[in-house]
């Protein structure tokens, strides 16, 4: 399923979120993500809850300083991504 | 020798050696270690609180065959409850229903399964044991729930032309990620070699036909392709680079730097029964003994390529030069690459490969 502004991603079977040594990580099969900063932001909010655009809405808010259009195009950038490494599902 | 600063971020568990498949590739050493060896529940358990301690993120278990093991459920639930990812690499022999179900209950994070061939024939022929039709039954229950699947295709000479029969596996399995993993020569894949090297016009087509399946599949089965070294111009990155990232344990409980590290005489290994894991990793004679850069000869000691593949892989380098510190042998760069370029050029001229017509296996036997 692709990427739409009201799909709902979702980390896909087999991917959770993770703790080593008080760095948040992003465990996927045989690989890992360290999560920092807006990444975390990110991640934390793909639960099949959110859509893309809360989610895109709730990160410009956090991120008030940064081009709203910038920081649109990089969470696009950054789930489509995460959906080509199989990390993320799309829901409807 | 530096002392380390990195973790290990891997373990990989080798919970037995038993296995009801006898395969003429499998990494297991030649001399395989019997049951009564190997470690309780309770030492097991004991290291995964140890590994995840020391910075450990995922734990691989394999073998042998892990299902062997009677206490697997409680295995995956202690090292799930020490912290860690958990993996069962598994031929899904022996697997019911109910014991699936209590792995996934347990909090199995990822199920990898692995597939001899496309199909039921030459699965059986390299396996020395009928398990085909099973693992496609496996793949159907693992449907009904939510965790990682892999599957893994072992590719080599005599199956490497199936590869149509085993992409339409991957389209209906719903798995995540398919790996297409050349042979790599080690344990008994090493005197299995002649038969299971590809000549070079298979690699040309499989590389041609994966490049496609992975547009294919995009988005829905990630493709991975693991080469014929052999073939490759740069070696690789073995291990992600000796005692920098992985660390082995074996059924009885020794700590290795990799699945082969045995071949390398004259080095001896710590035993988990003995010695915390991490004090294992950051001091023991095994895992120093090629860390770094301080033992590496030329060309890998001035070469650019020394911090993407670390020389590649000093097993190889013993197995093909007699030498575990010369560079790997497969490198384009390596004083002995005419080694591998005896070995490729007499599997791909048309005498040797009439041989495949009769193939005398080297079958893994199963340990007691």
């Amino acid at each position: 399923m692709t990427m739409e502004g009201n799909s709902r991603p979702r980390l896909a079977p087999g991917c959770r979120m993770g703790e080593n040594n008080n760095q948040r990580m992003l465990l996927m099969p045989e690989r890992a993500l360290r999560l920092n900063g807006p990444s975390l932001e990110i991640v934390s909010r793909c639960d099949g809850q959110h859509t893309v655009v809360q989610i895109i809405a709730e990160l410009q808010q956090i991120y008030s300083k940064a081009e709203p259009h910038k920081v649109e195009q990089d969470i696009i950038g950054y789930l489509a991504l995460l959906q080509k490494e199989r990390a993320l599902d799309f829901e409807l | 020798m530096t002392l380390n600063s990195h973790n290990p971020l891997a373990l990989v568990v080798e919970l037995t050696h038993r296995c009801p498949l006898h395969c003429v590739y499998c990494s297991n050493p030649l001399e395989l270690q019997s049951r009564a060896n190997e470690l309780s529940t309770e030492a097991w358990s004991r290291v995964f609180k140890e590994a995840a301690e020391a910075g450990v993120l995922q734990a691989d278990f394999t073998g042998g065959e892990p299902l062997a093991r009677p206490d697997i459920v409680d295995l995956v639930r202690n090292a799930r409850a020490a912290g860690l990812y958990v993996s069962l690499i598994t031929s899904g022999l022996p697997l019911d229903e109910a014991k699936l179900d209590s792995l996934v209950q347990s909090g199995l994070d990822h199920f990898q399964l692995s597939f001899q061939g496309g199909h039921e024939e030459t699965a059986s022929d390299i396996s020395g044991t009928k398990s085909h039709s099973h693992k496609l039954r496996v793949l159907q229950w693992l449907k009904r729930y939510r965790i990682g699947v892999t599957l893994n295709f072992v590719i080599h000479r005599r199956n490497i032309d199936e590869l149509e029969e085993m992409l339409a596996i991957v389209e209906n399995s719903g798995a995540g990620c398919v790996e297409f993993a050349s042979v790599q020569y080690y344990g008994w894949a090493f005197p299995n070699r002649e038969r299971l090297l590809p000549t070079r016009q298979q690699v040309d087509r499989c590389v041609e036909l994966l490049n496609r399946a992975e547009e294919q599949l995009r988005g829905k089965t990630r493709v991975l392709f693991v080469v014929p070294d052999y073939y490759a111009k740069f070696p690789k990155p073995c291990v992600g680079g000796w005692g920098r990232k992985l660390m082995l344990i074996t059924p009885s409980g020794d700590a290795l730097p990799c699945h082969a590290a045995t071949v390398i005489p004259g080095l001896s290994f710590e035993n988990v029964k003995n010695r915390s894991l991490r004090e294992i990793w950051d001091h023991s004679e095994a895992f120093q003994k090629f860390r770094g850069q301080d033992w590496m000869q030329e060309p890998c000691k001035s070469c650019d390529r020394r911090d993407l593949d670390f020389g590649g892989c000093r097993c190889q380098a013993l197995l093909l030069t007699g030498d575990a510190c010369a560079t790997d042998p497969v490198c384009s760069l390596a004083p002995q690459r005419p080694k591998v370029d005896a070995i490729l050029a007499e599997i791909n001229n048309s005498s040797a490969q009439q041989a495949i017509s009769t193939p005398a296996w080297l079958y893994r036997p199963n340990p007691s």
